[in-house]
């Protein structure tokens, strides 16, 4: 396996202003490694604010970072609207949550899966881009006769699947997707599930997956980093961190999903609220929230490091109580 | 306030109390041949039959467009003049749909209240939350200033907010999302319903916050023995809280059962679908099984069995007959014309009774 996509310590900061006037850093991504070979998945999970979002914008080139290197193919990915930045999007696809918010509204569904053959000036002419699209139109399971059709007069997952078509009709490496599936309906949501996982076996794309929901994650991923406030917690294969989670945190996102007959018992119900990334908690920032913090875990920063099983661990804790324990 | 003197608090004179019902009628809260319709007329809720005991906590599952949240909204009559219910909602065995507004209005967060998925739209964002709270107090309890602060602090304090008398004094938008669904569910509770309805109240929450309402209205319930309806299209989180599901589709009820046996063994091929479209956390990773097409539109539902289009064991008489809820098993009811045939999606949980048979799960 060859790795495609390689992120070293990556981290976007904003300027902000808080409600006194004050001037503060809110640091959205705060030093974010991870790998990704081609044709494979990594997931991303974690809660709004925790950075998934803007991880997959720095990954794309469509933030500059404000630290950190991002490697893709061999060649560094900047934020500079250059000719290599352009031709970087040739290779690398991003997929929205609303696929209604992310197609025109006012032009053809089938035009919008050809425009980016268009822009890039591929394929001879107008004819063989028609074909092109139209046969993405087949691999993503649209009917062609729905090529002429406005996105309004589609249903909510025909949208995505067009959305899926045109992201890869440049035949990317990567597909980065955030949250494709949170706006579909459950019977949906398997269809294109399912879908994006056919798509992957056959044209061999790599997805960063994002998604606050962790069993769709379990799913489709071959790996799954959490994410809490800027930073990787957590990340190993999704059937070792959701049985078996090192992290506290992780641990309380597993409890935390609605299961059915399960029953209250050992259910861990975290107090309060993620903090303000402005105000991030000294030591590790999860402390405050954490039932198992000692003294230590307020005054240092965890690093994220290998445990026991391979997979990797920001806690204190972690090697202490390795994952065995808690199972 | 002095007409209603003397008279249970929330239930005003009103002609229907001779309703044959009134007396008999053990559910709380009935829905009796329940028809919601929008201009044109398209139904978009049809022939509803539903009922919540006292204390009973039934969840509402579907898909968007089922007519889940809309029942309920309509029920309350909360949906403006252009759209026409038929049937009865019984409160107690009383009709509340022929209240007047004003009587009805008692009815709304007095006996019934209600929340919504997203609370920073629900809260009034220029009052403070005092101020609403206090409002709802002096409205359904007659409580008035001092009594009406003591009151609101011991709400918040009910619903886990802490620091009550700097939080009465602040907006909606110096609060989190999970917070200001605890102010909603603070309201709510400040009328002291017999039920609440819960229309995705976790929804716009993350999934820690998520966890934490649902306890918040597990422990709730377990100390007023406030019945719930719970609406959600999460059949984890209905399923987590609550005693009964009902199982909403294109305008119907198509199954209601125990929620054990609901998952464990359902019976409608649509209630089988939707479990075996779901993705675990726990067992095997095995490919989903998706329903085949999508929601029918409500201008546009079959006449038959609305599901029948996207059923693997769909027969033409489905296509022409509307099914009506039938026992399938103890306390199961579903509607469907082929109860009893096996198993329609390859991954979904096995009725009991079909288990044993050979040809059980088509390929």
């Amino acid at each position: 396996m060859t790795v495609l996509l390689d992120v070293r310590d990556l981290a976007r900061a904003y300027p902000v202003s808080t409600a006194g006037g004050v001037r503060r850093t809110l640091h959205a991504v705060d030093g974010v490694s991870f790998s990704l070979e081609r044709g494979r998945t990594l997931g991303i999970v974690g809660e709004s604010g925790c950075g998934k979002s803007t991880t997959a914008k720095l990954t794309l080139g469509l933030l500059p970072a404000t630290r950190g290197q991002i490697t893709f193919e061999g060649s560094p990915v900047t934020a500079e609207r250059d000719r290599h930045w352009r031709a970087l999007r040739r290779r690398m696809q991003i997929v929205h949550q609303d696929p209604l918010a992310a197609l025109d509204r006012r032009l053809p569904v089938g035009q919008q899966v050809m425009e980016p053959l268009v822009i890039h000036g591929l394929e001879a002419n107008a004819g063989a881009q028609r074909q092109k699209a139209l046969a993405l139109f087949d691999a993503v399971g649209l009917r062609p006769d729905l090529f002429e059709r406005f996105p309004h007069e589609l249903s909510g997952g025909q949208r995505q699947r067009v959305v899926l078509a045109r992201a890869l009709v440049l035949d990317p490496a990567l597909l980065v997707c955030d949250e494709p599936i949170s706006a579909l309906d459950v019977s949906v949501a398997a269809q294109v599930i399912n879908l994006m996982q056919d798509l992957q076996m056959r044209f061999g794309t790599a997805y960063l997956f994002i998604s606050h929901d962790l069993k769709v994650v379990r799913q489709v991923a071959d790996e799954v980093a959490v994410m809490y406030l800027g930073r990787i917690v957590e990340q190993g294969p999704p059937d070792a961190l959701f049985h078996a989670p090192a992290h506290p945190y992780t641990e309380a996102l597993v409890s935390a999903v609605p299961t059915p007959l399960r029953g209250t018992q050992g259910r861990i119900i975290l107090k309060g609220d993620p903090p303000n990334p402005v105000d991030r908690p000294s030591g590790c920032a999860f402390h405050p929230r954490c039932p198992r913090a000692v003294a230590r875990c307020r005054d240092e920063a965890p690093a994220l490091k290998r445990v026991a099983d391979g997979r990797l661990g920001a806690c204190h804790l972690v090697a202490d109580a390795p994952a065995a324990a808690v199972a | 306030m002095s007409r209603l003197s003397g008279q249970t608090p929330g239930w005003p004179q009103d002609p229907a109390s001779d309703h044959p019902a009134a007396k008999s009628d053990p559910a709380l809260l009935r829905l009796h041949d329940f028809t919601v319709s929008l201009p044109g007329p398209v139904p978009i809720v049809r022939g509803l039959e539903l009922s919540v005991g006292r204390g009973e906590a039934l969840g509402i599952v579907g898909e968007s467009g089922c007519g889940k949240s809309v029942t309920w909204l309509a029920a309350l009559r909360l949906l403006g003049r252009n759209v026409t219910t038929g049937g009865e909602v019984l409160l107690e065995g009383r009709d509340i749909g022929r209240l007047s507004e004003r009587d009805l209005a008692r009815v709304r967060g007095g006996r019934i209240a209600l929340i919504f998925q997203d609370p920073s739209s629900a809260l009034n964002p220029v009052q403070r939350i005092g101020t609403q709270l206090t409002d709802v107090l002096c409205q359904h309890r007659g409580l008035g200033g001092e009594a009406a602060r003591r009151e609101a602090l011991r709400l918040l304090d009910r619903v886990g907010i802490a620091d009550g008398p700097r939080r009465l004094r602040q907006y909606p938008h110096e609060f989190s999302g999970g917070m200001n669904q605890r102010v909603m569910i603070a309201l709510a509770l400040a009328g002291e319903p017999d039920v609440l309805v819960a229309d995705e109240p976790t929804t716009a929450l993350d999934a820690t916050i998520q966890a934490q309402v649902l306890d918040l209205i597990r422990d709730i319930r377990r100390e007023t023995g406030m019945a719930l309806i719970l609406i959600s299209h999460d059949i984890g989180v209905v399923g987590d809280l609550c005693d009964r599901i009902a199982v909403m589709y294109a305008g119907r009820i198509v199954e209601t059962a125990a929620t054990r046996d609901l998952l464990t063994r359902p019976r409608h091929p649509y209630t089988q679908g939707l479990l075996a479209a779901l993705p675990t956390l726990d067992g095997p990773r095995r490919r989903l099984t998706p329903i085949p097409g999508t929601v029918p539109a409500p201008a546009a539902i079959p006449p038959g069995c609305a599901f029948a289009p996207r059923c693997p064991i769909a027969i033409s008489r489905c296509e022409r007959e509307l099914p009506e809820l039938t026992l399938a098993a103890q306390d199961q009811r579903a509607a469907c014309l082929r109860l009893g045939e096996p198993v329609a999606f390859p991954g979904a949980p096995v009725p009991a009774a079909l288990a044993s048979e050979p040809a059980g799960v088509p390929a």
